[in-house]
């Protein structure tokens, strides 16, 4: 079987952000960057898939020079062949899913593989639209992850339940946390990471639909109000968390 | 000139979030000048539900009623979505950034060919153009953007809005069922939920930390009962006296050692509110404090707080969140 893995290097989930001064832009100075962490689920559930049904596993990102270093994480963890799409992504997701379709179209696959979700543009968007572009069934947020004599079962969950999709490869996944624990890379995986083939095509930036007009840092805090004392508080407390603060 | 919403239905019901998507598609078709349009994708027994998207601001409801479509479809309401708005050569078309939502309309927006804006918190028009604030970067900065490309897709963050009523006659039309041979390639089965894991604190809606006032780990259930209630986005935090104490894993841990939060609710049971812990959960967007000590500096940046025992006060908590969350 053969599963490509989309990756991007992402802000580490710890790392401090705020607007830069253009007020245009992302501060990211001295931020430490990381392979995405939802798509280490979707690096590790391509390798049990490949440790159980042979084949080979592609990571593939769009993405500058620096995001080398995040092929080579998922190398390092265990997956054979890396491509870099030398380009800049998207602000919304689609012009990203375009051009990694294009990647994905001039290879072999079974299964394509996503992180739910890239913790930096929190879009979102990504997995779907490479579904539609190359017209895959596809399930998104997936928590379990069957794949048996080409039928995927993917269960993913919903407010006040699970949905299970059922469907055919090839088709794209996308993977949420629970789906599994990630290993960590070994020493041996890192020293061979080095030497695996890493493809580098210039595929020029990906179109935005959206701009940004404004990047702000959110509202300083002043203090609050004290509802009351004690359990007989509560109820008033859930009525502005309602109506006021509107988080409930 | 027309302002689509997607209207989500569950069992032949309107989802809440649907008629928070229609109040904000009602206020954007204003101050466009538009009219609103809502789609309704569902069983045919939803035809009665669709006197309410009149109610809370649509002109018309395009409505496809089928027993194949009572459950999600994703490539059959994908594509009669993307057919209508295509057809009516909508303005702009909105969607909740529920789990239907956020699968959906990406889905759309490929079909479109148009940009979306992910978990919007808040739109306005200037000079007729659409622009939109949704958070990055798990809400420690927000964004605000326009669009290129029309429609504007835009999925909505649950609970960022009202629902608000402004009644009138709605003008219900069939939409045609002519869907393509790939339309039902995936088969969805609907289960009712189960017990399971919990979002990482990074990553979470809701947040209910605990500090030492907790006592010791074993009073953790009543923090899990409260997350429970909460909802499936709920993680529990913790502050670092706790963590160092051994009752709570080093992952769940929130302050400048650990790590940086910035949910839309944050609920700081028994936190004195050392800088330190602050540092990791001050952008919250709305903060709730319980503490037995009145002068504990957590309430200086809390946006609401009650002194007391928690012992008392989170099983309160717990037991009327259950009762509000179960009228939704
Ligand atoms: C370099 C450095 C880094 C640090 N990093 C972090 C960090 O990342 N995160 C972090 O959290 N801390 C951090 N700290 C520690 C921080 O200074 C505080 O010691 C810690 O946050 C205190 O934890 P707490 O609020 O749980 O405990 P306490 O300060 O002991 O507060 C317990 C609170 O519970 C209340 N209480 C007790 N019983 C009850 C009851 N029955 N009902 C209601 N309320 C009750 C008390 O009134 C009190 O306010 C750091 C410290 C240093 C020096
Ligand atoms: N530039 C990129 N290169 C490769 N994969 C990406 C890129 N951007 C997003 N993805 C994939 O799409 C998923 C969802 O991203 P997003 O839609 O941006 O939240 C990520 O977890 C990745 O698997």
């Amino acid at each position: 079987m053969n599963i490509i893995v989309c990756v991007k290097r992402v802000p580490d989930s710890e790392s401090r952000i705020s607007a830069a001064g253009d007020g245009i832009s992302v501060d990211t100075r001295g931020v430490k960057f990381v392979l995405n962490p939802y798509d280490e689920y979707a690096v590790e559930a391509a390798l049990r898939l490949k440790e159980a049904k042979q084949g080979t596993v592609t990571v593939m990102t769009l993405g500058g020079e620096e995001s080398k270093e995040t092929l080579r994480t998922a190398l390092a963890m265990g997956a054979d062949q890396a491509v870099l799409l030398k380009g800049k992504p998207s602000i919304d997701g689609l012009g990203t899913a375009e051009k990694l379709a294009e990647g994905i179209r001039a290879r072999e696959y079974d299964l394509i593989l996503f992180g739910k979700q890239a913790i930096d543009d929190d879009n979102l968007q990504v997995p779907a639209m490479v579904a539609e572009l190359l017209g895959l069934p596809c399930a998104t947020v997936v928590v379990e992850l069957q794949v048996e004599d080409g039928k995927v079962t993917a269960k993913r969950e919903v407010e006040g339940g699970d949905e299970t999709y059922e469907f055919e490869l090839p088709a794209v996944v996308a993977a949420q946390k629970g789906l599994n624990e990630p290993r960590y890379a070994s020493l041996k995986g890192i020293m061979m990471a080095k030497k695996k083939p890493l493809e580098e095509i210039d595929v020029g930036d990906a179109e935005s639909r959206l701009e940004v007009i404004e990047v702000m840092n959110p509202a300083e805090r002043t203090a609050g109000e004290i509802v009351g004392e004690g359990p007989d508080a509560v109820p008033l407390l859930i009525k502005k968390l309602r109506e006021e603060a509107k988080v409930l | 000139m027309s302002v689509f919403a997607f209207a989500e239905q569950r069992g032949g019901a309107l989802r809440g979030a649907t008629l928070e998507t229609v109040t904000a598609a009602r206020r954007l078709a204003d101050e466009l000048g538009a009219d609103v349009t809502a789609i309704a994708l569902g069983p045919s027994g939803l035809a009665g539900e669709l006197e309410k998207l009149g109610r809370y601001g649509a002109d018309q409801v395009l409505f496809a009623g089928s027993e194949q479509l009572a459950d999600y479809a994703p490539e059959a309401y994908a594509q009669l979505l993307a057919d209508a708005a295509k057809a009516n050569g909508a303005k702009a078309l909105l969607f909740p950034a529920s789990a239907m939502g956020k699968d959906l309309a990406p889905r759309v927006a490929a079909r479109l060919g148009a940009g979306l804006a992910s978990d919007v918190t808040e739109l306005s028009v200037a000079d007729g153009r659409i622009t939109a604030v949704r958070p990055a970067y798990a809400g420690k900065v927000f964004v605000r953007v326009g669009f290129k490309s029309e429609p504007a897709l835009i999925s909505l963050r649950p609970r960022a809005m009202t629902a608000e009523e402004s009644p009138r006659e709605v003008q219900v039309s069939e939409l045609g069922i002519d869907l393509d041979s790939g339309a039902r390639r995936t088969r969805v089965k609907m289960a009712a939920g189960k017990k399971k894991e919990r979002p990482d604190v990074a990553e979470a809606e809701v947040i209910v930390s605990g500090g030492r006032g907790m006592q010791g780990p074993e009073q953790w259930k009543l923090l899990e009962e409260l997350a429970d209630a909460l909802g499936p986005g709920t993680a529990l935090g913790a502050s670092r006296a706790v963590v160092d104490a051994g009752w709570r894993p080093h992952s769940e841990q929130v302050g400048q050692t650990g790590k940086v939060v910035a949910p839309p609710l944050y609920f700081a049971i028994g936190i004195s509110g050392a800088i330190q812990h602050l540092a990791g959960m001050r952008t919250a967007r709305c903060i709730v404090a319980v503490n037995k000590d009145a002068e504990a500096p957590i309430f200086k940046i809390a946006n609401y707080g009650i002194v007391g025992d928690l012992f008392q006060i989170v099983p309160r908590l717990t037991e009327e969140i259950r009762k509000a969350q179960s009228g939704d």
